[in-house]
């Protein structure tokens, strides 16, 4: 059975057919890419499964669960985990809490606990503690761990998202352009890390990406979209080879179809 | 016929409220930001109409004493913009909330020290002059309050809508930064905002004047004309001035049929009421934050 | 410059990271205790509204320096604080009962407020305890039989095991016990901001897109914000009423949020400290003016005093200067400084340069 089933999702803003019936499925352990064309809606899937929008019909279930009427808060709970295009940190925390902030699933106590600090809240904090220095050391923020998301460079915040994501121990992980905005060696970087997390961690990645070497490079399935709605479902090369997707890129319409 | 009488008497009042709303809601859309100062600068605006034009104090005729109160009051918003609302750049909202209250208690140590505490009365041509219709009494300060108000928004209406200034006002309140890029000068335009409101913030105060004595404490209406831009929903000229109206009105019916203090806190109980049904407003521009 | 070797995750999880501060904190605390001994009534007196402040400060700091909510009707839950107490008392329950309980049920109350509010962001969440600070003002004068209406009335002195706590007759107990209710919430405070419910603060004042990602109710961890925060400051407010003895609606004025405000901007917001700093200034600020006038009087002849509305005229200036030239306040300043000494003579002028850049709205289309 698939891990995440999206069975004709869309939604409508006003006139505006952001995702208009899109229906994808991704298998467990599978890196499973979205590309297209700025404002083909991307992001917006991703938005629909978090749950921060509403979604106009169509159903959205996880691991057997129908996810479609949840709140956005609840999503962790179940052990999916996202980044955000435009890097969504805290950034008047260090790396450290950042990450720690991740496990806040994972919190068993009580505030009144909390502000007792018990024994108890003690040793939990130690064992997120021992479990966010696992991801430090994973993605080699070691150096970063007490500094402030503030002055750290791009490159490193988007690591950093990744590594909180990771945090909340998942087993999905949506990531919003990964490599945007990263050199050609940190993109690279990602990619391993990106297989990594398949085949050390078990997890299954779910991405949107521009970049098409990346996507080649790690995704096992590939689905294009460009208008809210589907282009192709395929390998990467398959995609990249699919008439309709090469139109949508480049803005013609493929012959014997209307624009 | 009562009824009536405290219609009337509202919508006048509702005016002013309306007027001082408009100020918060210009200075929302340029600086995103509230200026509590709101009802100081009213209340400035009105001392300094009265300083000019009061015949024990610089004695000037009515008309000119009004309009150099308002280019003053034009000074003074432009220059609190230019000194210190400047330097707030990219620092949270909160920051220019503490600025303003702190500057209204600036002006109303101002207004303190030069014309006293006790209250003042403005005086003007029409001072006392009212008209009967049938049990109705119509006062000229009423009649032109509603009419200075109906001219006033229509200008601000054609100011942002028809001319190039304030076309490029609304574009720079929309986006600070695209419009920054596509060449609108937006620092200048917050100076000319906040001298704008100044402006409004004189006419209102004047007009508040005409209806009775002054002192630098009326200032406190701001926090009921505020009350009256969020029911509007801040982002909105003709939602201020609907909420101000709304509230006039309601404050002398409430007054008159429930329990005094009751009718003082229906203004927030109805802005509270808005704002948990619509959290932006009656005339709501918010729109969730794109991810 | 002090380099500190962790050698555990606990260093990290304990309040202070090595022995030395802490041994900074216990002598400021016994130094507290045992001011009593040396100092007048008059600074005892001052040093226990100081004291107040500080609790109140630590209330709204909670809410507006680690979750980003402002409140401009603070005042209100000093109010509420005050009156339940008394009000508790009143009716003969001891103190030891009724403040707790006043602080809790001004918490509830606070919380039952913020759920309706937190729907609103930023300025409207403002506005609205503005709001909901004059409702209570007109409430206060409504419920007569309870808050003694424009009248005010009467907080009555403390007795604790036979112990009187008297603001007159036995000044030095009330601050005592002031001081450890004051010592127990910051304890408190700074093991709440260690722990994972501080955290979740933290995460829905910075970004609450991912903060909802990460499994975080926002709309839970604001009402949390807002209960523990006017539950403190309704502590503080007993207090508040106990120490000025007679009081009426108008000791709660806007006045009151808007210096509790001042307390937390100046004193810097976001740190526990900032609290204490910004306390000590307002409540020094009017002293050293009456002293400044007081010297004017005497030596240059100029009766600064007969000037009505100076004290807020210098407040107000103090304040525009901190929000354009220091606006992490006062805690802020004094990292700064002691950066300076430790990495001395390497520290740079640009060092703390702040960023300055086109707002980050939050009316996005």
């Amino acid at each position: 059975m698939s891990l995440l089933v999206a069975k004709d999702i869309a939604i409508h803003f006003g006139g505006v057919k952001a995702v208009d019936g899109v229906s994808f499925s991704v298998e467990e352990g599978e890196v499973f890419a979205i590309i297209g064309p700025n404002g083909a809606g991307k992001s917006t899937i991703f938005n629909l499964i978090s749950r921060i929008y509403p979604l106009t019909h169509g159903k959205i279930s996880f691991d057997g669960k129908d996810i479609t009427r949840l709140k956005a808060h609840d999503i962790a709970q179940l052990g999916i985990a996202r980044t955000f295009q435009n890097i969504e940190l805290f950034d008047h925390s260090t790396v450290l809490q950042n990450m720690l902030m991740g496990r806040h699933t994972h919190s068993r106590t009580s505030f009144v606990e909390n502000i007792l600090f018990t024994p108890k809240v003690r040793q939990q904090e130690r064992d997120h503690r021992k479990r966010v220095e696992e991801m430090i050391e994973f993605l080699e923020l070691e150096a970063y761990r007490n500094k402030m998301i503030a002055g750290l460079p791009y490159g490193v915040r988007k690591v950093v998202e990744i590594g909180r994501a990771l945090a909340i121990g998942p087993k999905m992980i949506l990531l919003d352009e990964p490599a945007s905005g990263l050199s050609v060696e940190e993109s690279q970087e990602v990619a391993f890390w990106i297989e990594d997390m398949r085949r050390d961690m078990g997890l299954t990645v779910l991405m949107v990406e521009h970049d098409m070497g990346l996507v080649s490079a790690v995704a096992d399935r590939v689905l294009a979209v460009a208008n809210g709605r589907m282009l192709a479902e395929g390998t990467a090369a398959e995609v990249q080879a699919d008439p309709h997707v090469q139109a949508a890129y480049l803005g013609t319409a493929p012959a014997g179809e209307p624009a | 016929m009562e009824l009536l009488q405290l219609l009337f008497s509202g919508i006048a009042n509702g005016c002013i409220y309306g007027l001082v709303a408009l100020g918060f809601v210009l200075i929302y859309k340029s600086s995103e930001g509230v200026n509590f100062a709101q009802g100081d600068m009213m209340m400035l605006g009105a001392f300094i109409a009265l300083g000019l034009g009061n015949s024990a104090q610089m004695g000037l005729p009515f008309g000119i004493a009004i309009i150099g109160a308002m280019i003053i009051m034009y000074g003074v918003g432009w220059g609190v913009e230019r000194v210190f609302v400047r330097q707030l750049f990219g620092q949270p909202q909160f920051a220019l909330v503490i600025l303003t209250i702190a500057m209204g208690f600036i002006f109303r140590f101002i207004a303190g020290s030069i014309w006293g505490y006790t209250p003042l009365v403005f005086e003007t041509p029409f001072s006392g002059m009212n008209w009967n219709f049938g049990g109705v009494i119509l006062s000229a300060a009423d009649l032109i309050t509603i009419l200075v108000t109906a001219v006033l928004t229509l200008a601000l209406w054609f100011f942002f809508a028809r001319t190039k200034t304030g076309l490029a006002a609304q574009a720079a309140s929309q986006n600070q930064m695209a419009a920054y890029i596509v060449g609108v000068p937006v620092i200048r335009l917050n100076s000319l905002i906040w001298g704008l409101s100044g402006v409004v913030a004189t006419v209102a105060g004047v007009l508040y004047a005409t209806k009775g004595a002054i002192d630098p404490n009326i200032g406190l209406l701001g926090i009921k004309a505020f009350a009256a831009a969020v029911i509007g929903g801040m982002g909105s000229l003709p939602g201020a001035l609907l909420g101000g109206l709304l509230i006039g009105i309601i404050e002398p019916i409430a007054g008159r049929y429930a329990p005094g203090e009751l009718a003082q806190m229906s203004p927030y109980i109805i802005m509270l009421i808005v704002l948990i049904t619509r959290p932006g407003g009656l005339f709501s521009q918010i729109h969730a934050k794109k991810v | 410059m002090r380099i500190i070797f962790k050698t555990s995750y606990d260093k990290d999880i304990d309040i202070h990271e090595h022995w030395g501060k802490r041994g900074a904190i216990l002598v400021l605390l016994a130094f507290m205790a045992v001011l009593p001994f040396f100092a007048g009534e008059y600074y005892l007196a001052e040093a226990t509204n100081t004291l107040i402040w500080a609790l109140a400060g630590m209330g709204l700091m909670l809410l507006v320096g680690h979750t980003g909510q402002v409140s401009l009707g603070h005042a209100a839950f000093l109010a509420i604080g005050a009156y339940t107490e008394v009000a508790l008392m009143n009716i003969g329950w001891p103190f030891l009962i009724a403040f707790p309980v006043a602080g809790i049920f001004t918490g509830i109350f606070g919380a039952l407020i913020a759920i309706p509010a937190v729907r609103m962001s930023g300025i409207y969440l403002a506005i609205a305890t503005l709001a909901v600070f004059v409702i209570v003002e007109e409430l206060i004068i409504l419920l007569e039989p309870i808050t003694g209406g424009v009248g005010g009335l009467f907080a009555p002195s403390i007795t604790i095991a036979g112990i009187s706590f008297d603001r007159y007759a036995d000044l030095s107990n009330l601050y005592w016990l002031v001081l450890l209710i004051v010592a127990l919430v910051t304890w408190g405070y700074a093991n709440l901001m260690r722990s994972p419910t501080g955290r979740s603060f933290l995460a829905v004042r910075d970004s609450e897109v991912s903060a909802r990602a990460l499994g975080i109710n926002v709309t839970r961890t604001r009402a949390l914000a807002f209960g523990l925060s006017t539950g403190v400051t309704g502590l503080a407010g007993a207090l508040m009423g106990h120490y000025i003895g007679f009081f009426n609606y108008e000791l709660f004025s806007i006045f009151i949020s808007i210096n509790l405000l001042l307390v937390v901007t100046i004193g810097g917001l976001g740190s526990i400290q900032g609290a204490f700093l910004g306390a000590i200034l307002i409540t020094a600020v009017p002293q050293l003016i009456a002293i400044f006038r007081d010297w004017a009087n005497a030596t240059v002849g100029i009766n600064i005093g007969s000037i009505p509305g100076l004290d807020t005229m210098i407040f107000s200036g103090v304040l525009i200067a901190f929000i354009i030239y220091e606006p992490l306040g006062l805690y802020g300043r004094w990292l700064k400084t002691r950066t300076w000494f430790e990495l001395f003579p390497l520290a740079r002028r640009d060092m703390f340069r702040r960023q300055k850049s086109y707002l980050k709205t939050e009316r996005t289309k």
